[in-house]
C-alpha cells in the first residue's frame, strides 16, 4: 500500500511540473516568474502576457487534464465492464456516437435548418447530443455483447457502428454547405484550446458528475474481475451497475468528445499503462492512478503539438495517435497478452 | 435450542421441479443438507446436474417447490443476503488474470466490507486464515495468470471459506486434474467440512472418488434425482443402471465402475 500511495505522490508532483510545464509552452516564450506572477495577480512585464496566461493557457492545460482523466477512466470502466483488454471509448464506437451527435447538430442544422439552426450555436446542446450519440453506441453495443461473448466480434461489432456512424456523417457533409462542413471538420482534428473558462466549467460539471458516479461502481467493478456470475454470488446488483457505469461512461466520453473532439487511444492505452506500474487490481488504486496517468499523457501529447518554438499547433487527435498506436503495439509485443 | 438448529438443515428442497419453461429436467425432488456434510452431486453429461445446483443456488427459478436455506425460502432472500449463505467455484476461466492470489481471495469478502470495498483488519484476518487453510500464504502476491490449474483451485477455493458462508457449491472442481489432485481436492473438501463445519455441495464425474469420500451422494440420472449415503446407494441398483451397460458396470464388491 505504501508504495502505491508513493507512485501516486509523484504521479500527482509530476502533473504538476507537467502543468507549468505546457503552460510556459506556446508561440509566445513567457518567462516562469511572470507565469507565476499572473497567477498570483502580482505585476507581470506585459499586460498580454496575463492575459495569453490566464484566459488562454490556463484553461487550455485545465481541459487537458479534464479530458485525459476522463478518458482513461471511461477506458478503465469499459475495460472491466466488457471485461475485454481492448474495449476502450474509441474503438468501442463511441467516439463514432458522440461524432454522429455533433454532425447532427452541426452539418444537420444547416441541412434541416429550423429549430436545428437555433440549437447548433449552443455549446451546450453539442454536450447533450455528444452525450446522447455515445450512450446509444454504448447501449447498442452492450446489447450485442451479451449475444456474442467473443473479444474479436465485439471489437467489430464497434468498429462497425464507427464505419455505419461515419457514413451518416458522409450523407449529412454531402448535403452541408461549405462553412458548417468545415466547422465539423475542425471539430474532428480535436482541439483542447479555443474553450472560455465558461466551457470549461461546463466540462468539468460533467466530467465531476461522471466521476463520482463511477466512484460508486468501485466496489462492483472489483466483483466483476471475477465475471458477472461470481460478482452476483458476492451481492453485486448486475443490471444496476451496468446502467450507472454506462451513464458515467457516456458522460465522460460524451462530453469530453463534445468539447475537444474525438481524441482515439487515451482510452484504451493509459489503463495499461498504469498496469505496468501498479500491480494492484483493486480500483479503489486504479481510479486515482489511471486519471493522473490520462491527465499526464494527455499534457504531454498537448506539448507536442504546440511544436515548441514554433507557430503552428498540430491537432491533437493525430498525436494521441501517433503516441497511443505505437505503445498498444509495444505493450502486446512486449507482454504477449493484455489483461484487464 | 443450540442442538435442536444444528440437527435441521441448512439446506432443504421439497416437491422440487427443476428445468425451463419449455422442458422439465427433473421432478418430485427432495434434497437435505445438514452442516458439516460433503455432498456429490453426480449423474451422466446433460442429466440435469448444473440445473439442479442452478435451482439450488438461486439462480434460476423452480418449476414448482420449493428451496429453503436455514429454513427461509430463497425466493425471499435478496442477492446480498444470499451472499452471505453460498459462496461458489467455477469453471469459469474468464477472470482478471492480473489479480494477486490475495487480492483475489479478499474479493470473498465483499458481501461484509462497506460502499468502497475497503478491507477492514477483522477482513483481513478472513482472508489470512483462508490463505492459511489451503496452505496458500507463500502465494499470495503471486498474479494468478502464472499459477497452474490445481493451484488456482485452491485459490478459488480459499476466495469461497473467506466469504464464510455456511454452504459451498463447487461445479466440477475436479476438471482439468490429474488423479493425485484430483484426490488431493476432494480430500481437502472433507477435511474442510469436518473443520468449519460448512456443509459443500459439488458436482462431479468423479464417481468411485465421491464413493469414497462423501457423506451424502446425489444422483441425477433420467429425470430422477435421488439422494442417498454412499452405502445405500451401493446396496441399491441405481448405479449399475447409470450407463448404457456395453462399455462399463458398476461392481458393488469393489465400490467402483469397471470396464467391460
Amino acid at each position: 500500500m505504501q508504495k502505491t500511495s508513493l507512485y501516486l505522490l509523484s504521479g500527482l508532483l509530476l502533473l504538476l511540473v507537467l502543468l507549468m510545464l505546457n503552460i510556459s509552452l506556446g508561440s509566445v516564450t513567457i518567462p516562469l516568474k511572470d507565469i507565476l506572477a499572473s497567477f498570483f495577480n502580482a505585476e507581470v512585464e506585459k499586460g498580454t502576457w496575463r492575459y495569453i496566461i490566464l484566459d488562454y493557457r490556463l484553461p487550455k492545460a485545465i481541459t487537458a487534464v479534464l479530458v485525459g482523466s476522463g478518458l482513461a477512466l471511461s477506458g478503465l470502466l469499459m475495460q472491466t465492464l466488457f471485461r475485454n483488454p481492448l474495449a476502450g471509448p474509441y474503438v468501442l464506437g463511441l467516439s463514432s456516437g458522440a461524432s454522429l451527435g455533433v454532425a447532427i447538430v452541426i452539418l444537420g442544422g444547416a441541412v434541416f435548418g429550423g429549430v436545428f439552426s437555433t440549437l447548433f450555436l449552443s455549446k451546450f446542446t453539442l454536450v447533450i447530443a455528444a452525450s446522447l450519440g455515445s450512450i446509444l453506441v454504448l447501449l447498442a453495443v452492450l446489447a450485442t455483447s451479451f449475444r456474442v461473448k467473443d473479444t474479436m466480434a465485439l471489437l467489430i461489432i464497434g468498429l462497425m457502428f464507427a464505419s455505419l456512424t461515419s457514413a451518416v456523417v458522409s450523407v449529412l457533409s454531402y448535403f452541408s454547405p461549405s462553412e458548417s462542413l468545415q466547422k465539423y471538420i475542425f471539430w474532428s482534428f480535436g482541439s483542447l484550446g479555443n474553450l472560455a473558462w465558461q466551457e470549461v466549467f461546463i466540462l468539468a460539471i460533467f466530467w465531476l458528475t461522471g466521476v463520482i458516479i463511477s466512484i460508486f461502481c468501485i466496489k462492483n467493478l472489483n466483483a466483476l474481475l471475477l465475471g458477472e456470475k461470481y460478482a452476483k454470488s458476492l451481492g453485486t446488483n448486475l443490471k444496476q451497475n451496468r446502467i450507472l457505469v454506462i451513464l458515467a461512461t457516456g458522460l465522460l466520453a460524451g462530453s469530453i468528445t463534445a468539447f475537444a473532439g474525438p481524441i482515439a487511444f487515451i482510452g484504451l492505452a493509459v489503463p495499461h499503462l498504469v498496469r505496468q506500474v501498479i500491480t494492484k487490481s483493486n480500483h479503489l488504486v486504479l481510479f486515482p492512478a489511471v486519471a493522473l496517468g490520462g491527465a499526464i499523457l494527455m499534457l504531454i501529447c498537448d506539448s507536442i503539438a504546440q511544436l515548441p518554438g514554433s507557430n503552428l499547433t498540430l491537432p491533437i487527435n493525430a498525436i494521441t495517435s501517433l503516441i497511443g498506436a505505437p505503445v498498444v503495439i509495444w505493450l502486446l509485443v512486449r507482454k504477449k497478452k493484455l489483461y484487464f | 435450542m443450540i442442538k435442536e438448529t444444528e440437527i435441521k438443515p441448512i439446506l432443504q428442497a421439497q416437491e422440487l421441479a427443476i428445468g425451463y419453461a419449455d422442458k422439465i429436467v427433473a421432478e418430485e425432488i427432495s434434497v437435505e443438507i445438514n452442516a458439516a456434510e460433503l455432498v456429490a452431486v453426480i449423474g451422466i453429461n446433460g442429466s440435469g446436474k448444473s440445473t439442479l445446483l442452478k435451482t439450488l443456488t438461486g439462480n434460476l427459478d423452480p418449476l414448482s417447490g420449493k428451496v429453503s436455506i436455514q429454513q427461509k425460502s430463497l425466493k425471499d432472500i435478496a442477492v446480498q443476503e444470499l451472499s452471505e449463505l453460498i459462496s461458489i467455484v467455477l469453471t469459469e476461466t474468464h477472470f482478471s488474470q492480473n489479480l494477486s492470489v490475495e487480492e483475489l481471495v479478499a474479493l470473498g469478502r465483499q458481501p461484509y466490507t462497506n460502499w468502497l470495498g475497503q478491507l477492514s483488519s477483522e477482513d483481513k484476518k478472513a482472508v489470512q486464515k483462508a490463505l492459511e487453510l489451503l496452505e496458500i500464504t507463500d502465494k499470495s502476491q503471486r498474479k494468478c495468470g502464472s499459477l497452474s490449474d490445481g493451484q488456482l483451485q485452491k485459490v478459488f477455493l480459499a476466495r469461497a471459506i473467506a466469504q464464510e458462508t455456511p454452504l459451498i457449491f463447487l461445479d466440477e472442481p475436479t476438471t482439468h486434474l490429474d488423479l493425485y489432485h484430483k484426490i488431493f481436492v476432494l480430500q481437502l473438501l472433507k477435511k474442510l467440512t469436518r473443520k468449519t463445519k460448512k456443509a459443500i455441495v459439488f458436482a462431479t464425474h468423479e464417481i468411485n472418488l465421491a464413493l469414497q469420500l462423501c457423506d451424502q451422494i446425489i444422483l441425477v440420472n433420467q429425470g430422477k434425482i435421488i439422494q442417498k449415503t454412499p452405502e445405500e446407494l451401493i446396496k441399491s441398483n441405481l448405479l449399475q443402471e447409470l450407463f448404457p451397460k456395453d462399455l462399463v458396470e458398476f461392481d458393488a464388491a469393489s465400490k467402483s465402475f469397471r470396464v467391460l
